[in-house]
């Protein structure tokens, strides 16, 4: 087989890359690739307008320096790493930072609505893990901003026709070809083990078919729903990141999952209320006297216990996730200290979250969108009464172990095709579903960009890829194909049969139950014991389950089955993740072990599928291992790439503790010297 | 204690766009808990799929995602108003017990109990050109300067879900008519409001001339009374179509 030189082929017909996910890092992958001329088929398990980035309320980090604070994309980067608590790779995170102004500036471009200064700039707000004004806003709903606007970007590309390299159009063929409403249910994998495409389900019709794929990026996001209630969208079960996981994708950090300190309690999902409010100046208090009985409005200042601000005077309400989330933790369940309430009379797991002193123009224009979800959902206006939260799960530092390649400065080679790279030769991943830049704590408004970022690096590093290829995936015999669309048909066919005893979706809801109580916040090794064993149990359960639904269209019963086996698996990775760590560091807290230990564990949990015996799975931990690209062996293990900052205790008691370490830098590192953070200002991204 | 409070659900079914046969009401009595709304309720039916009188059936389908009204999943008519379904809270509209009906939005084609094909609106958003031009994802440096008038005027326009509850709500859109419908034109006034969107403002015009376009609006106002994000779509269509006229009008000397 010749090596194929065009996107299209001899026979006319077009080498598309396959894209899984219509997120902010899909639809930048899918944007990057278009413009490198590479022709996309995009799927996604909803419109792609209804992704979970949506919900992203507070904004986007970029150290643009706007109020002359002497931010820079050095010290962004120091505080992100130091918020992460040492446990990323630092040269993808300066990647991030100093592209961070770039990815702002062409989000303006595109359209995206930011609030303004009264110059006409940009304007900035704090978030949490900074003192710096860092996070480019719109309103609160900047999530739902930004995907619209890159959601219009591939749209546009809908309608724009694919070209050959000599500009020659082919009729019929457009960049992009979306696939809404489709379930992911594993890649193509040929005879020497290469992604070549995809199969997946139309969740309207319940057809199963499959994909070739010069490539595939999964940009899938977390796995959120494993908790139960969350943060997250109904969406978000990690299915997608579980199936190429069992296909031999390696998994890791799984155990890091963030709790946002700020959500609010409810009967199917815990609504998030952004760590912008705080960052606008809201503050979280409960009532000095536990059986306080007036309403939050009505407790004067001075019987109020603001207990972030004076146990972190430096940081105070913007201390980072983690630790907010456990003083909270430890004020309502262990000190009993929540909100009284009368009527069910006990202190609720509920603290106060006070905008009622700030201006209500201003709450307006900055925060109206998050306050409207407040009262509309709770009925209680967020205006003049303290608002009533309690910590939620929200987001995953774990997820699919991807490659990158560092360059002279420390930061990212341009297009290099290891970039986002799983161990699955041809399989790359983007966006949450990756565990690339947050190390053990994401700081917030950093996902938005570590979404677009990855997106940015990945589109790139594809194209890269496909261009090297010796063997296009439509040379590839269509019998790969076939019988990996068989192999998904029969499964899917045995899910339709399944008759047993147990309802799926009370199976879901105990193993949410013991994932929310005993993996979160606090980690007791006895008690992850017991996780493990109810893992253990109700995979053993499920081959008992009875589908609740057999009808030939839009069946979710089905599909809710598949998505409970895979979440099942992935719950495995995280509990058996945190029974293993034995330290404390960022989001993994265990009071046997209250302290890092950098010595045993500053390194990146790596797991790999097994298949066990009655149902269960086993997860293998490996030091390192070895994939093949383009004809090349890379080797990697388990380290840390500590290279540009180097590891510190954290204290967030310190005003200034995050960044203070910028001119700290380890001497071989030159370029990352002081010299560089002390300039004023560098936008401009990946050089 | 009193015997557990129950919600009583009432469902339009129907299995397939093809299957008229199977057209029904399904009633269902479901456990209330604090905070509910519609969404935990349908949830409570998969977890017991049995129908008010006792009898085993499927459990509803419907669409949904975020849960807190911004992806515009879950649209459906609730007690026959359309409007998302997550944030129809039981309490608020069921505050006597009174049973709550469920049924799906009729202006769009269905695919099953609850879940309606809105591929259209999205087709539209091509049709109107409803993005900004970008010459490249590559750095160039800052966007145009813009003031906090012109965001505090855009940001509301950008909030649009593309739900479908103004195309659900128009007396102008049905089989017959091919009018594109206020969310399609409100994006336009939002886009040739963006400092070099508005350089192609003349191209998204020219797609709502004619059939089809903002003179296919019948002035029912019954779009902004039903739009959950409060969108001024009134005024937009009212902008765009003096937008629209100038440039039937004048068009051709401008450009």
């Amino acid at each position: 087989m010749a090596k194929p030189t065009s996107i299209v082929t001899d026979s006319g017909k077009v080498r598309r890359v396959v894209v899984v996910g219509g997120g902010l890092a899909g639809l930048t992958t899918v944007i990057k690739l278009c413009e490198a001329g590479i022709p996309v088929d995009l799927f996604s398990l909803v419109p792609v307008k209804r992704s979970h980035s949506v919900c992203a309320q507070g904004g986007i980090n970029a150290s643009v320096n706007t109020k002359g604070e002497g931010d820079s994309p050095e010290v962004h980067l120091e505080e992100t790493v130091y918020g992460g608590d040492f446990l990323a790779n630092q040269p993808p995170v300066k990647g991030m930072t100093y592209a961070a102004p770039g990815i702002v500036y062409m989000l303006d471009r595109m359209g995206v609505p930011f609030n303004r200064t009264p110059e006409g700039l940009l304007d900035f707000r704090r978030f949490g893990g900074t003192l710096f004004h860092r996070t480019a806003f719109a309103g609160a709903t900047t999530g739902q901003q930004l995907l619209y606007a890159l959601d219009e970007q591939v749209r546009r590309f809908e309608t724009v026709d694919v070209e050959n390299e000599k500009g020659v159009v082919i009729r019929g063929e457009k960049m992009v070809r979306k696939h809404e409403l489709w379930d992911f249910l594993g890649i193509v994998l040929d005879e020497a083990g290469v992604a070549r495409g995809i199969v997946a389900q139309d969740l309207k019709s319940m057809e199963i078919a499959s994909f070739p794929g010069e490539a595939v990026c999964l940009a899938t996001g977390g796995p959120g729903i494993i908790f139960g209630k969350s943060t997250n969208s109904v969406i978000n079960t990690g299915t997608a990141a579980s199936a190429v996981y069992q296909q031999g994708a390696c998994y890791a950090n799984g155990e890091f999952i963030q709790v946002h300190p700020t959500a609010i309690p409810g009967a199917d999902k815990l609504r998030l209320i952004s760590e912008s409010v705080r960052g606008e100046g809201g503050r979280i208090w409960v009532p000095k006297d536990p059986k306080e009985k007036r309403r939050g409005r009505d407790v004067p200042e001075s019987q109020r216990d603001y207990f972030l601000e004076a146990k972190y005077p430096g940081y105070g309400n913007l201390v980072p996730r983690d630790i907010a989330s456990r003083e909270l933790f430890l004020k309502c369940f262990h000190e009993g200290r929540g909100v009284w309430n009368d009527k069910s009379g006990k202190n609720e797991l509920e603290v106060y979250l006070d905008v009622t002193h700030l201006p209500k123009d201003i709450l307006h224009k900055k925060l109206a969108g998050v306050l409207e979800i407040y009262e509309k959902f709770v009925g209680e206006d967020p205006y003049t009464n303290p608002m009533r939260i309690f910590p939620a799960v929200h987001y995953s530092m774990g997820g699919l172990w991807v490659d990158y390649e560092k360059s002279a400065d420390g930061r990212l080679v341009v297009g290099s095709p290891r970039n986002q790279a799983t161990n699955i030769t041809g399989l790359y991943a983007a966006g949450e579903v990756d565990y690339g830049y947050h190390g053990a704590n994401r700081l917030g408004a950093n996902s938005l960009l570590s979404c677009i970022y990855g997106g940015m690096v990945a589109g790139p590093a594809i194209a890269t890829y496909v261009k090297n290829l010796d063997k296009s995936a439509l040379d590839v015999k269509s019998s790969v194909f076939e019988k990996a669309a068989n192999r998904e048909r029969e499964r899917y066919a045995a899910v339709l049969q399944m008759n047993g005893s147990e309802n799926p979706y009370k199976l879901h809801e105990e193993l949410a139950a013991v994932m929310l109580r005993d993996c979160t916040i606090e980690r007791h090794n006895g008690v992850l014991d017991d996780v493990i064993a109810k893992i253990d149990e109700l995979e053993e359960r499920y081959l008992d389950v009875g589908v609740t639904d057999a009808s030939p269209r839009a069946n979710q019963g089905a599909q809710f089955v598949r998505h409970l086996k895979n979440m099942l698996v992935l719950a495995r990775v995280i509990a058996q993740g945190a029974r293993n760590r034995d330290e404390s560091r960022g989001a993994h807290f265990k009071p046997e072990f209250k302290t890092r230990d950098d010595e045993n564990f500053l390194r990146t949990t790596m797991a790999l599928y097994e298949k066990g015996t009655g149902g269960k799975s086993v997860v293998k931990y490996v030091r390192g291992l070895e994939y093949g690209l383009l004809g090349k062996t890379v080797r990697v293990t388990d380290d840390v790439d500590i290279s540009l900052v180097k590891p510190r205790p954290r204290k967030y008691e310190t005003a200034g503790a995050a960044s203070h370490a910028v001119s700290d830098v380890p001497p071989k590192e030159p370029k990352a010297s002081a010299k560089t953070a002390v300039r004023p200002q560098t936008p401009g991204g990946d050089a | 204690m009193a015997e557990k409070k129950k919600i009583r659900l009432k469902v339009l079914r129907q299995d397939g766009p093809e299957e008229r046969g199977t057209r029904r009401w399904e009633e269902f009595d479901v456990p209330w808990h604090p905070q509910m709304n519609v969404i935990s309720a349908l949830m409570e039916i998969q977890k017991d799929p049995r129908t008010a009188d006792g009898t085993k059936t499927v459990p509803v389908v419907w669409e949904a995602s975020c849960l807190e009204e911004v992806c515009g999943s879950c649209t459906m008519l609730v007690n026959g108003k359309v409007r998302q379904a997550c944030s129809a809270l039981i309490d608020q509209i069921s505050p006597d017990g009174q049973p709550i009906t469920l049924a799906p939005m009729s202006k769009f084609p269905l695919v099953r109990d609850l879940i309606v094909d809105r591929s259209r609106m999205f087709d539209d958003l091509k049709r109107v050109k409803a993005w900004v031009q970008l010459d490249g994802s590559h750095e160039l440096g800052p966007g145009p300067r813009q003031s906090p008038e012109n965001q505090e005027e855009a940001y509301p326009l950008s909030r649009c879900m593309t739900c479908g509850c103004c195309m659900e709500a128009c007396p102008q859109i049905n089989d017959r008519s091919s009018f594109v419908g206020p969310h399609a034109i409100s994006l336009v006034r939002l886009y040739n409001l963006h400092p070099s969107g508005k350089m192609h403002a003349a191209e998204r015009l020219e797609t709502l001339m004619g059939p089809g376009g903002v003179q296919d609006c019948g002035k029912a106002q019954n779009c902004v009374e039903v739009c959950p994000k409060e969108i001024p779509l009134v005024d937009s269509i009212a902008v765009v179509s003096r937008q629209v006229t100038k440039q039937m009008l004048f068009g051709w000397l401008l450009t």
